[in-house]
């Protein structure tokens, strides 16, 4: 129900400022309210993309651009009809936003900045065109002939309610994109883009999306303009100040929050008004320039920052507890309760019975030495650097293989190719019965793989609750409300329920560790890939990951576990494999392997020949 | 022989995003503001552009640095010094219309019309001058970067700020001289604009695009490859002009890029 509160309020928004036209203001006063209104939409458009995924455009003139020479064009030399002509020109900015993510977006490194100067690039070459042809050709065109369908008292009302509809359509898509799997993704990619692929963000497609929408609306947003200022020249409409007020007002609004981007337009607009009426508009841009550098300085969230922030702890907090989750039944101090926890959770699982017992465990995968994933002759060379070479392993169903070897032998290498963050140079990866070699990382995800990463590498303005969700969602390929459930549940194994609504900021380093689990078990893996999870933990918090491993494996995952605490892996692992220098060196029972002489020479050196 | 010019912005814009990790937006503003300068005083001084040379990229030097230090003091991440780069592009742009105005301006000199003959072709002297400083330029840093300690210190903190700190290299003061430095080679291709162009300030954001594929094609931190990549597209818009019409030749750059992109996106 909360969740439609603010929906229904914009449609209140809408119907109020519907109303003014028959309010008998004056032209001007419409025609101002028009301007504070259609630089909101612009602000809205570019905020949905740039603001909530943190690929900053420059080249939303550009976009906006493409809008009104569509119109101009159709509409002032070709006497077209004015409606479809702007729907046209969003759908032409909306292709091309498209385009020029495809192509941006293919590169791997400094794709951020690339994107950012791209599009101001982008700006100037369409400005170009636009002059060269008989688009404009030079002297600007004029669209005074073109019929608007009057709606409203007058024409200014007209384009005042033109916009509106646009302005309530721009709000209402932020506000539903940020509540969405979508807007998720697109946080996600904010904070550790390679992360959330590797978690089943679809992270190339769910960016070209929202460019489309971005580019699309600003479009729509230019078309309208064109007919409102009735002569446009490539100059003005190619200009930097579209993409620069875009961005400052969003930035000072709070680039984060749905309704940021409309408030900074409402302030900058106005203040805009006050310098142009002094006859000061170039005093005004350097003002604007000042401006932007200090929000940049002091206040780099903006008006609503804070309240944004605190919205997505808020929501966290009330789903928890339409689930019964109570915030308050562990005692705060996480030095504590995760011993009081491991007292309480005495079930079969329990470390001392099952290390006692290792028959057990092996006759489990003996008797059904299923292969889950299987690796041949797997190569992975960085430009010439070989980190694995001809690796075979194969993992089975239902088993915990503990992978070693001395730092940099290409353990963390191996869980990076396997994850797909990494194509394979050479060999063949089939999880499952699939052959996964050239599956996208996010693909790969889908199928089941989840991985931790040995520095926690959580979404950093995402809550517990949102981390978590957002994995099972995706890995799982479900929506967002239907992920819940499962976010909840992983959450109370790992014990973070009480800080659902906390940001990993907030968290100390074993509470992070716990998210990745909490994250790679609300994705429910059939192989769940442990990077060093033990590392840096105390004897006590490693005996409850222990647990906690355990208690995984019990509910059928596989796990491949890579760790240097050597107690934890022989108490834990079923096989071991050792590796070095990306080769394998020894595989099997633990006991056995452990006192392999090739893998003693790995780790301590050749021995001294006796004298 | 524009190639050369093209590479001297791309040089300083190179270095200060492949070794800082800055993207300075705000260095084609500084370009322009020193061809203002430069303008001014040959003009009100009467004397040899040449003497700006010799004035500017000292100040240009401070100003870079005090910038660098402010952003180091705010730790403002990469993406946010992009933004506030712009800011600063933004306020002297509007600070060149106002002082400067919005009208045309050309710095006369003796040089304005001489030539240099080189293998019977004539060059005008303006132009073959700035391509001589680009060369200079790129074969200092190349020499500084690789021969020197000083060099070798700015490839470690490019590589890692923290551990190059631990081995005692002084990453704050070097860090603060090379976004100095790389003002002062803004400084220096404003004088050379100022030479050859007639100035004016919308001409400020029309460079980026050109400049910047300078600097992508050329490869990032790199001394020579910004000035091999501004001659390349030097070359190919001379050639748009002739052949196909002048108002075309700012797509030039923008087509070459976009070439690398689909072709080689790895190479970035």
């Amino acid at each position: 129900m909360h969740l439609n509160r603010p929906i229904l309020n914009i449609l209140i928004l809408g119907v109020i400022l519907a109303t003014i036209p028959w309010l008998g203001l004056s032209a001007f006063w419409l025609s101002f309210l028009y301007i504070i209104l259609y630089w909101s939409v612009l602000t809205l458009s570019w905020n949905v993309f740039s603001g909530y995924s943190g690929y900053f455009s420059f080249g939303h003139g550009a976009f906006f651009g493409i809008g009104i020479y569509t119109v101009a064009y159709m509409c002032g030399q070709l006497e077209h009809d004015f409606l479809p002509m702007v729907a046209l020109g969003g759908a032409l900015s909306g292709v091309a936003g498209v385009v020029l993510g495809a192509i941006v977006f293919r590169v791997k490194r400094v794709r951020g900045e690339l994107f950012a100067l791209l599009t101001l690039a982008v700006t100037f070459i369409i400005s170009t065109i636009v002059l060269n042809t008989p688009i404009d050709g030079g002297p600007g065109v004029y669209l005074n002939s073109v019929q608007v369908p009057k709606i409203g008292p007058n024409s200014p009302a007209t384009f005042y309610l033109l916009i509106l509809i646009l302005f309530i359509t721009a709000l209402l898509i932020s506000k539903l994109v940020s509540n969405s799997k979508l807007g998720a993704a697109l946080f996600a990619i904010h904070d550790d883009e390679d992360a959330a692929e590797v978690m089943g963000v679809p992270t190339f497609k769910t960016k070209l999306i929202a460019l489309f929408i971005s580019s699309a609306l600003a479009g729509i947003a230019g078309g309208i303009h064109a007919v409102f200022v009735s002569y446009v020249t490539a100059n003005e409409v190619f200009s930097i100040n579209v993409p620069l007020f875009v961005v400052l007002m969003s930035i000072l609004g709070g680039a984060r929050h749905w309704a940021g981007p409309a408030l900074g337009a409402l302030v900058i607009t106005s203040l805009q008004y006050v310098f142009t009426i002094g006859d000061n508009a170039l005093f005004g841009k350097m003002v604007l320039g000042v401006i932007l550098i200090l929000v940049i300085l002091f206040k780099p969230s903006g008006f609503l920052g804070n309240r944004a922030k605190k919205e997505v702890k808020n929501d966290a907090k009330k789903i928890a507890e339409s689930y019964g989750v109570n915030l308050e039944s562990v005692h705060p101090h996480t030095e504590t309760y995760f011993h009081v926890d491991h007292k309480s959770s005495n079930h079969s699982s329990h470390p001392k019975e099952r290390t006692h017992n290792p028959e057990h465990g092996h006759h489990h995968w003996h008797a059904n030495p299923e292969i889950l994933l299987q690796a041949q002759d797997l190569c992975m060379a960085f430009s010439g650097l070989k980190v694995l070479q001809n690796l075979n392993l194969e993992i089975y169903r239902g088993e915990i293989l503990g992978l070693l070897g001395p730092n940099g032998s290409g353990k963390s290498t191996f869980i990076n190719v396997i994850s797909g963050h990494y194509k394979p140079t050479a060999g063949v990866l089939s999880f499952n019965g699939i052959n996964i070699t050239d599956l996208k990382a996010h693909e790969i995800a889908q199928h089941g793989i989840a991985r931790t990463y040995q520095i926690p590498r959580p979404f950093a303005n995402l809550t517990v609750f949102e981390n978590t969700r957002l994995v099972a969602s995706f890995a799982r390929n479900i929506s967002l409300s239907a992920a819940t459930p499962f976010a909840i549940e992983a959450l109370e194994k790992v014990g973070l329920q009480a800080k659902i609504d906390s940001i990993p900021q907030d968290l100390n380093l074993h509470q992070r560790k716990f998210l990745e689990f909490a994250r790679a078990l609300a994705a429910k893996p059939k192989l769940l890939m442990l990077d060093e999870v033990l590392s840096g933990l105390t004897p006590s918090e490693i005996q409850s990951a222990i647990d906690l491993i355990l208690d995984i494996k019990a509910q059928g995952t596989t796990i491949l576990f890579v760790e240097h605490v050597m107690s934890a892996v022989m108490a834990l692992a079923d096989r071991v494999a050792v590796i070095n220098y990306g080769q394998l060196l020894a595989k099997g029972d633990p006991q056995e392997v452990m006192r392999n002489e090739d893998v003693i020479t790995a780790y301590l050196g050749k021995k001294l020949e006796h004298a | 022989m524009l190639g050369g010019l093209y590479g001297l912005i791309g040089l300083g814009l190179g270095l200060s995003w492949g070794l800082l990790g800055q993207i300075n937006l705000a260095h084609f503003a500084f370009v322009f503001l020193s061809a203002y300068l430069s303008f001014q005083i040959s003009t009100t001084f009467g004397i040899n552009p040449w003497w700006s040379l010799i004035l500017l990229p000292p100040l240009f030097f401070v100003l870079g640095a005090g910038i660098h230090a402010t952003i180091r003091r705010f730790k403002i991440t990469a993406f946010n010094s992009l933004l506030l780069t712009f800011g600063i592009t933004v306020i002297i742009d509007a600070l060149i219309q106002w002082i400067w105005t919005a009208d045309f301006r050309k710095l006369e000199s003796s040089y304005s019309n001489s030539k240099v003959e080189i293998f019977g072709i004539y060059f005008p002297y303006a132009e073959s001058f700035s391509f001589a400083i680009s060369v200079i330029c790129a074969g200092a840093v190349y020499w500084v970067m690789k021969k020197t300690d000083m060099g070798k210190a700015v490839r470690a903190i490019a590589q890692d700020p923290e551990m190059a700190t631990a081995y005692g290299i002084n990453q704050k003061f070097i860090s603060m001289c090379l976004a100095g430095f790389c003002t002062a080679l803004a400084c220096v291709a404003g004088i050379c604009v100022s030479l050859i162009f007639t100035l004016n300030p919308s001409q400020l954001y029309t460079w980026i695009g050109v400049v910047f594929a300078v600097v992508m094609l050329g490869g990032l931190g790199s001394a020579f490859g910004p000035i091999l990549a501004g001659m390349l597209i030097g070359i190919s818009e001379s050639i748009t002009m002739v052949f196909i019409a002048p108002s075309w030749a700012p797509i030039v750059s923008f087509t070459l890029l976009i070439g690398l992109l689909l072709f080689r996106p790895d190479k970035i």
